[in-house]
């Protein structure tokens, strides 16, 4: 039983080609360039209103080096937002529960900001092992604990978002089942269960779009850290 | 109404009779370039209709989304039609 209930994440193929691949490439559909109007469609303008929004509150901290990451930063929080709120809807495929490709986006950017850190201001890098007023004989522990966060981190990124999104799809296949299989039996519980459903599912709208936020967010700090 | 002829390689596919339809269906591109191009030229008539408009609603959005859980529906099917009539799922 327990079995069946993981077939969701699965990537049936039809005609050779996976459902992941459709998945993948819808959200370049649903965001259309502007055009050379001086006034666009709705659809374009509120599009372009939350990602100039976003990209305002995202790079306040950062400086003018950061400032080069808005396009891949803005990219990929568009990209993950559609491709999570895009998998609640019935029969779709999420393509952010697979590991792989989270960590695919998490790794490389996560590394990026470590080089860029070494690479241009290595003392100030390395400085961030040690916070400071460390009393004298903690130091060398706490280098070793600060060493393994920081390497921790890209797994972190990575698994953080496809639990959190393996985790709510599947509650909601067992309270759905559950709902389902209660109605007959008993009405009222499952008048009950269908409520949580319904919260639940306001719930996984909503952590969608804040582990797209958290991804991009976290990422940018490391970039700060480093840049 | 035939004031002049027209090939049949010009029409679009609602203008093509049945006859003609072997015959329009050898003049159409089916390299890669021309199936992007039909493509395109797809997208493009669904946009410019539905979406590129003054007051364009939630239809245009929502039409396309119904599309894409329908695709992803018939493209799951083969391994959804074992859920139909078990007992325990």
């Amino acid at each position: 039983m327990t079995l069946s209930f993981f077939d969701q994440f699965m990537s049936p193929t039809l005609f050779s080609i996976p459902l992941m691949a459709l998945a993948l490439t819808l959200p370049w559909i649903l965001y259309p360039p502007p055009s050379a109007q001086w006034i666009n469609n709705r659809m374009i303008t509120l599009q372009a209103w939350f990602i100039n929004r976003f990209t305002q509150q995202l790079l306040l901290p950062l400086n003018i080096g950061g400032h080069k990451w808005a396009a891949l930063m803005a990219s990929l929080m568009i990209f993950l937002i559609s491709l999570n709120l895009l998998g609640l809807l019935p029969y779709t495929f999420t393509p952010t529960t697979q590991l792989s490709l989270n960590m695919s986006l998490a790794v490389p950017l996560w590394l990026g900001t470590v080089l860029i850190g070494m690479q241009n201001q290595p003392t100030i890098a390395l400085g961030h092992l040690l916070p400071e007023g460390t009393p004298a004989p903690l130091i060398p522990v706490l280098i070793i604990i600060e060493t393994i966060s920081l390497f921790i981190r890209p797994l972190a990124l990575g698994v953080r978002l496809t639990a959190n999104l393996t985790a709510g799809h599947l509650l909601i296949q067992l309270i759905a089942t559950a709902a389902f299989v209660l109605m007959p039996l008993m009405p009222t519980v499952a008048i009950i269960t269908t409520i949580i459903l319904f919260l639940l599912t306001l719930l996984e709208i909503a952590v969608a779009m804040i582990q797209a936020y958290v991804f991009v967010l976290l990422l940018s700090l490391y970039l700060q850290e480093n840049i | 109404m035939a004031d002049r002829i027209v090939k049949v390689a010009e029409k679009r596919l609602t203008d093509v009779k049945l006859g003609e339809l072997g015959s329009w269906l050898g003049t159409r591109d089916f390299t890669p370039n021309g199936i992007l191009a039909s493509i395109r030229r797809g997208h493009d008539r669904y946009f410019n209709k539905y979406i590129n408009v003054k007051k364009g609603g939630i239809g245009g959005v929502a039409m396309l989304l119904v599309g894409y859980v329908t695709i992803s529906y018939v493209w799951s099917y083969e391994h959804l039609k074992h859920d139909r009539w078990r007992k325990y799922h």
